[in-house]
């Protein structure tokens, strides 16, 4: 049986850290309404983006001349994963669930006899995904604090990631992140970034209707598609804020409860102990008083 | 009689609103869009500045953008800017 004053100090120790899990928990809220607005704000340039590219796509041949990031390197042998992930641990599983994703997704395209290589953005995936494939990472990047990366940040990478494309590294991109469903539900998502995937018969919003093209197509799809890159990452990067700031803080309303509850369980424990002590030195007393 | 106008960033939607004229500075010259324009889509310099008359002759009101692509289809015209101030 622990002494009492050692379950003062274990009371204690967990009322501290209590206040600190609901602490990260208030923080973790207040940062999720913020990445949930910048995750919405997103949203229309993305949509009216992809509507475009899908509309120009449709009208543009299929053919040699046609850009790279549209029509692909004619192969799929060699896929790199975009695996987008954050830097700091303390979400619950939202890092592991990422990277469990992406690992299941290569370990299925390796059995099929294809190269995978790793791009990462985010320690904590580069890490775990380290254990695994440590030599296939061909780089990675730390973007601090997802909720404050702009579009600057994300063209970067983008820009990295297509010159990579262009000098033949690889030939199918996939880009991985977590949708932000609600913040009770983050789904692990995967797209394939590179070569642009057009809906097929996604017909369009200029349809019927003959569209003059300035310059030409062939030269806006040339200046749109790695554009379309860019805002794809800003998209996963802005889905990724959002749900890790969810992910957050559901682990940190868990942890609080649980130490909740452990603080209860202790106390009892340190009260029944009191009073046994109590009842000895009662009994000693009246003992001692009994044999006078 | 309005041109619904709508300019996007990546960051956010900036405006959405229905006005009289934009003069949209294109790759290969400036041109004004008004209600029941033919669907065209161009390329936008790089920084350039939007010009947009909420009502004929009124004062227009300038938006400097960078980079881009603007698209006039039935519906109005969207301009898709990589930022815009």
């Amino acid at each position: 049986m622990a002494s009492l004053k050692a379950l003062k100090i274990r009371i204690n120790s967990v009322k501290s850290t209590q206040k600190i899990t609901k602490a990260m928990k208030m923080v973790a809220a207040a940062k999720l309404r913020r990445a949930q607005d910048a995750a919405e704000a997103a949203r229309p340039y993305a949509e009216r983006l992809e509507a475009v590219v899908s509309s120009i796509a449709s009208k543009v041949e299929k053919g040699p001349q046609a850009p790279k990031l549209l029509a692909g390197t004619g192969k799929d042998d060699v896929h790199l994963f975009v695996v987008c992930t954050s830097d700091k641990g303390l979400a619950g599983a939202f890092n592991t669930n990422i990277v469990r994703l992406a690992r299941r997704r290569a370990d299925e395209l390796r059995a099929a006899g294809k190269t995978v290589k790793f791009y990462t953005i985010g320690k904590k995936g580069r890490d775990q995904l380290g254990r695994t494939f440590k030599g296939d990472i061909v780089h990675s990047v730390e973007p601090g604090d997802l909720g404050k990366l702009g579009f600057a940040d994300v063209q970067d990478w983008a820009n990295d990631l297509t010159a990579r494309f262009d000098a033949g590294e690889f030939d199918v991109a996939h880009l991985f992140f977590s949708k932000f469903v609600s913040v009770l539900t983050q789904e692990p998502t995967e797209i394939q970034l590179m070569p642009v995937a057009v809906a097929e018969g996604a017909e369009t919003v200029t349809a019927g209707a003959s569209v003059d093209y300035e310059p030409d197509e062939e030269e806006i799809l040339a200046d749109l598609l790695p554009r379309n890159v860019s805002v794809q990452l800003l998209r996963a990067s802005r889905e990724n804020a959002a749900s890790e700031q969810g992910s957050k803080m559901t682990a940190m309303d868990n942890a609080t409860r649980n130490a909740g509850d452990m603080i209860n369980k202790l106390t009892i424990q340190y009260n029944r102990t009191r009073q046994a002590a109590i009842t000895t030195e009662l009994v000693e007393i009246i003992s001692g008083a009994e044999a006078l | 009689m309005a041109l619904h106008f709508e300019l996007v960033t990546p960051e956010r939607l900036v405006r959405s609103e229905d006005v009289h004229m934009v003069v949209v500075p294109g790759t290969e010259g400036d041109f004004g869009v008004l209600e029941g324009h033919s669907p065209m889509m161009s390329t936008i310099r790089s920084d350039a500045t939007v010009e947009i008359y909420a009502t004929p002759g009124a004062a227009a009101e300038k938006i400097s953008i960078t980079g881009g692509f603007a698209e006039v289809n039935d519906k109005g015209l969207t301009i898709l800017a990589e930022s815009a101030a």
